[in-house]
């Protein structure tokens, strides 16, 4: 073991312990951090989707942003730069939404889910190891999203203030008891969640960890196929091992495909879900979760993909396509099968110029 | 001749993929490699490793770094 394994695996268990410590404090079951999902409820609570269940400013997304930020900076690593084809990355970041509220998921909730004892997410980690390996190909083939460079500062602020916007209207509608300006859940999952400071808290410290440690679980999966380095890795089987033990501790565990909290049991529709999740999240360098934190060090590129994850939660809310807990729609099937194709498509095409 | 190779700018996993193609085949000696960010850095950095080159800053500029792996 090295220093470095010390940094991912105390980065993995962290999220873990707080993985599930979430839930017990407020959030939904088996999310109690969740890239996707929490992009979607920030969507709703900005107003650009009127899903009336899926509306809160999640702080936990707020933090990780922040919290990579601060790590970024006090390391000497924030560093702005931008420039590698922002519009492509904005449509694979809606891809990967469009994948991810199939399985009702981002891959790092899909080990939340397993950790709770939800055997769907085998199904959808399956399809995100297809997924992975499908974008690995892409590469190989010579695809390219082009050089980033270094630009001038205000490019690499301008998510990071963006987030802080969030921040000041998260406080303010604490503050004000629910400010009108935002919507918010009164029921569903949205309405449910940790104290606004615990959760912003629990964000801070995930983000500047997995700054630390470069923390990815689309990266863990890539890395340990193409160059047998099994790294980050160790950082997603010990969110697993976090998550399961404090499950565990607290009653949390029920195993089996049905009855499971926000989840569905159409395994084809997992499968394709999380393998477009991972096939996209390839091409863009990094799992939803790692594109946060690399936005947070100054990454316009990531900035750009975020929020393209953002306009495709409103996709999937204002054209039904998300799944549910009662199953997946026939908008969502054909969004996921055009999706992908249109994912393959920037795959199979994408070149540096 | 020393073989140099620029992966800044590029997202990963592309930097360390293509060391790996670089490698596939040369004999042994030094490489030189420029990276501009800790992930790469790191990441080429295991991957040499593991392949049995000894590996070092060469040159680190801020972020852009150029990293010395040797071999034999």
């Amino acid at each position: 073991m090295t220093k470095q394994d010390f940094g991912v695996i105390g980065t993995g268990l962290v999220i873990g312990v707080l993985g599930s410590l979430l839930v017990l404090w407020g959030n939904p079951g088996n999310m109690g951090y969740c890239v996707a999902c929490f992009l979607r409820d920030i969507a709703g609570s900005l107003g650009v989707h009127r899903a009336g269940v899926v509306q809160y400013l999640r702080p936990e997304v707020i933090g990780t942003v922040l919290g990579g930020m601060v790590a970024a900076i006090a390391f000497r690593e924030f560093r702005p730069r931008g420039g590698s084809a922002p519009l492509t990355r904005f449509i694979l970041g809606m891809m990967v939404v469009i994948g991810a509220l199939m399985f009702l998921g981002c891959p790092l909730r899909a080990v939340l889910r397993l950790g709770g004892g939800d055997l769907n997410a085998v199904t959808g980690l399956l399809g995100l190891v297809a997924g992975v390996l499908a974008g690995v190909q892409l590469l190989k083939r010579g695809f390219n999203l082009g050089r980033s460079r270094r630009v001038a500062a205000i490019h690499g602020w301008l998510f990071p203030g963006f987030v802080l916007l969030l921040l000041v209207l998260a406080l303010g509608g604490f503050v004000a008891g629910k400010d009108a300006a935002l919507f918010f859940s009164q029921k569903g999952p949205g309405s449910q969640h940790a104290p606004l400071l615990v959760s912003l808290g629990a964000g801070l410290l995930i983000g500047f960890l997995a700054q630390r440690s470069r923390f990815c679980l689309v990266g863990g999966v890539r890395d340990a196929f193409v160059i047998k380095d099994f790294y980050l890795l160790k950082g997603l089987l010990a969110v697993f091992v976090g998550v399961t033990l404090t499950n565990l501790a607290l009653g949390f565990v029920n195993v089996g495909f049905t009855g499971q909290p926000i989840a569905h049991t159409q395994h084809v529709w997992n499968f394709l879900g999380l393998g477009l999740v991972g096939l996209a999240s390839t091409l863009i360098g990094g799992c939803p979760f790692r594109q946060l934190v690399l936005a947070g060090e100054g990454d316009a590129d990531a900035g750009a993909a975020i929020l393209g994850m953002l306009a495709g939660a409103a996709v999937a809310h204002n054209f039904l396509t998300a799944a549910a807990a009662t199953g997946t729609t026939l908008n969502g099937q054909i969004a996921l099968v055009g999706a992908l194709v249109i994912t393959l498509l920037i795959g199979l095409t994408a070149r540096e110029a | 001749m020393v073989l140099e190779l620029d992966f800044r700018g590029l997202s990963c996993p592309l930097p360390v993929m293509r060391t790996k193609e670089a490698l596939t085949g040369k004999p042994a000696g030094e490489v030189l490699i420029w990276v501009d960010a800790a992930a790469p850095k790191q990441n080429v950095t295991r991957f040499l490793t593991s392949q049995g080159y000894t590996v070092t800053v060469a040159e680190e500029n801020g972020c852009d770094v150029r990293l010395s792996a040797r071999k034999g």
